[in-house]
């Protein structure tokens, strides 16, 4: 009887809604979560994986080798390198394009570059307007490997006990 | 005279087509609806919008290319699928994995859970009209997000479970924070649930609605809270324990009138058991390596290869050839949040898999969609295929 009583008394001053309505209204009151994005952004990590880069030595020679095995292991088949001697002899790339768009960034060049010359840079802001844009040759990836070099020299830096 | 005309006329039932763009349909999914009124008289989901043809790309990759494949399937919960196909291929080869590993995975195949479950939870509960609980629950994903980032270097596609272990090990200031966060988020489910459990309106929309008995579900092959909320305890967790599940102290929740109430309650109470079983793996975290010392399946790491010719060859190796699994065949399972997730991999020697099939739990649930909704309204459509929590990367692979 009681139990009857109970509920019909629940039910009739809508017991649950008046909880939940007084639960929202507190968390109107609480701190804002959201990011005005443009002018705030989330933190990342050393380890994220955005768009490519190429990077240089401090003296300003590319790092690249050509040995091809970023190419390798890329699963989308999204990196096109040739290479030939230099001038000097040394081996380079005459070719490095990377396909934006074939990209799922998984990260497996940046793991397989031996001498740490393509990486997934901090940039993710690389949306283009056309589609030709997002095909990268090497001089597109070097600049960019120039523009970042702090940031992903930071971020290696950091990160260099856990690789 | 009018009378016997509209006896004698035969009103044809009306076929609704429900997707591939509908809201509530959870992504590409398409249904026809044969529907009397408003009533359900078949149901026939046509699946194939997102076929990518994964098994198939997957035997033309390496071992170690195809990881990045399984992030892709069920892309709410992409490390469970990466932990099914790295037992596979462990067990293909033979190796084992540090514990340090072990534990990670454990970890992050929990915290991956909870994230799925967020995500199911609370658009379910938006299918059915409360619109609240999914900006609370996206709250706290978004942090589950952010140490998938910190762990693997990206929030979603992680690659990060590799056969022989994880790929890197976690900071000790991502476990801190995983730590604090496990002490917070128990709050957020309380709230959640002073939304939703007691509210009338949300039980009037899935109380006694795509009712499931056992018998049914064991026939339809399904597995997870689809199973467990008709009140059978499994799980493959408890019953054939990988990695240090066989060491974890948990429960498993199971429901009792197989509704999709039940199916609600209990993936509320599988995130509670979820954060147990975190804090248990930070709690016994043990020191040690995280990827496997065989350097034929795991390659060096960069400080070592950068100085070691044998490491550098092994390196070389690695990221051209990959590594070759021994003539066979294996299956390995795990309980994904949506149910038993598995991989079945048949390797001919050679360093890619001859034949990779995918049992996702998602396409034997939906194939039941045609029992479960038989003579429900049109207003539960939305309803039971919330609680069935689908997700298209897995049905349609």
């Amino acid at each position: 009887m009681i139990a009857f009583l109970d509920r019909t008394a629940r039910s009739f001053l809508l017991v649950e809604f008046v909880k939940a309505m007084a639960l929202t209204f507190r968390y109107m009151f609480k701190p804002k979560t959201t990011l005005n994005y443009p002018y705030e952004k989330g933190r990342l990590s050393a380890r994220f994986r955005g768009e490519h880069a190429l990077r240089r030595y401090p003296n300003g020679e590319e790092r690249c080798i050509a040995c091809k095995l970023c190419e390798a292991i890329c699963p989308a088949l999204a990196i096109t390198i040739e290479a030939e001697p230099r001038e000097d002899g040394s081996r380079r790339t005459t070719r490095y394009d990377i396909d934006m768009v074939k990209c799922i960034y998984c990260g497996l060049c940046q793991e397989a570059c031996p001498v740490d010359a393509i990486v997934e840079g901090p940039n993710f802001e690389f949306a283009t307007e056309s589609r030709e844009e997002l095909l990268y040759d090497k001089a597109k990836l070097l600049d960019n490997g120039d523009r970042w070099e702090r940031e992903i020299a930071a971020n290696l830096a950091q990160d260099a006990p856990y690789r | 005279m009018t009378s016997q005309v509209s006896h004698d006329r035969r009103i044809k039932n009306y076929h609704l087509n429900f997707g591939p763009q509908h809201p509530a349909a959870h992504g590409v999914l398409r249904l026809i609806l044969e529907l009397d009124g408003e009533v359900v008289e078949r149901t026939d989901p046509h699946i194939g919008l997102l076929h990518r043809g994964t098994e198939k790309l997957i035997e033309h990759k390496t071992y170690m290319q195809a990881i990045g494949y399984f992030d892709r399937l069920d892309y709410a919960a992409p490390m469970n699928q990466e932990h099914a196909y790295a037992l596979a291929v462990e067990k293909a080869l033979g190796i084992e994995v540090p514990l340090r590993g072990q534990y990670i995975r454990v970890l992050y195949a929990e915290l991956t859970r909870i994230m799925n479950h967020i995500l199911n939870l609370t658009t379910h509960a938006m299918d059915v009209g409360a619109l609240t609980p999914i900006l609370w629950g996206f709250e706290e994903r978004e942090t589950l997000c952010e140490f998938y980032e910190r762990a693997s270097g990206s929030r979603m596609h992680a690659k990060y479970f590799r056969p022989g272990g994880v790929h890197q090990d976690l900071p000790p200031d991502l476990i801190d924070d995983i730590w604090a966060w496990t002490e917070t988020f128990p709050k957020v489910i309380e709230d959640i649930e002073v939304l939703l459990v007691e509210n009338r309106i949300f039980k009037q929309r899935n109380v006694d609605i795509g009712v499931l008995t056992q018998e049914q579900a064991m026939d339809w092959g399904m597995s997870g809270p689809m199973l467990r909320s008709t009140g059978l305890a499994w799980d493959l967790r408890k019953s054939q324990p990988y990695d240090v599940y066989d060491r974890m102290d948990f429960d498993i929740p199971v429901g009792k009138n197989g509704d999709c109430y039940d199916r609600f309650i209990l993936r509320v109470e599988e995130m509670r058991q979820s954060l147990k079983i975190m804090r248990q793996c930070i709690n016994e975290l043990p020191a040690g390596e995280v990827l496997t010392e065989d350097r034929k399946v795991a390659p060096p790491r960069r400080g070592e290869m950068k100085r070691s010719m044998e490491a550098l060859i092994h390196h070389f190796k690695l990221y051209t050839e990959g590594y070759k699994v021994p003539e066979g065949e294996v299956y390995a399972a795990v309980e994904a949040p949506k149910g038993e997730f598995g991989v079945y991999l048949v390797s001919d020697g050679g360093n890619k898999p001859y034949r990779c099939k995918i049992r996702a739990p998602g396409f034997v649930h939906l194939q039941a969609m045609d029992m479960m909704l038989e003579g429900h309204m049109l207003a539960d459509v939305p309803a039971v295929l919330g609680s069935i929590d689908i997700v298209f990367g897995e049905v349609d692979r």
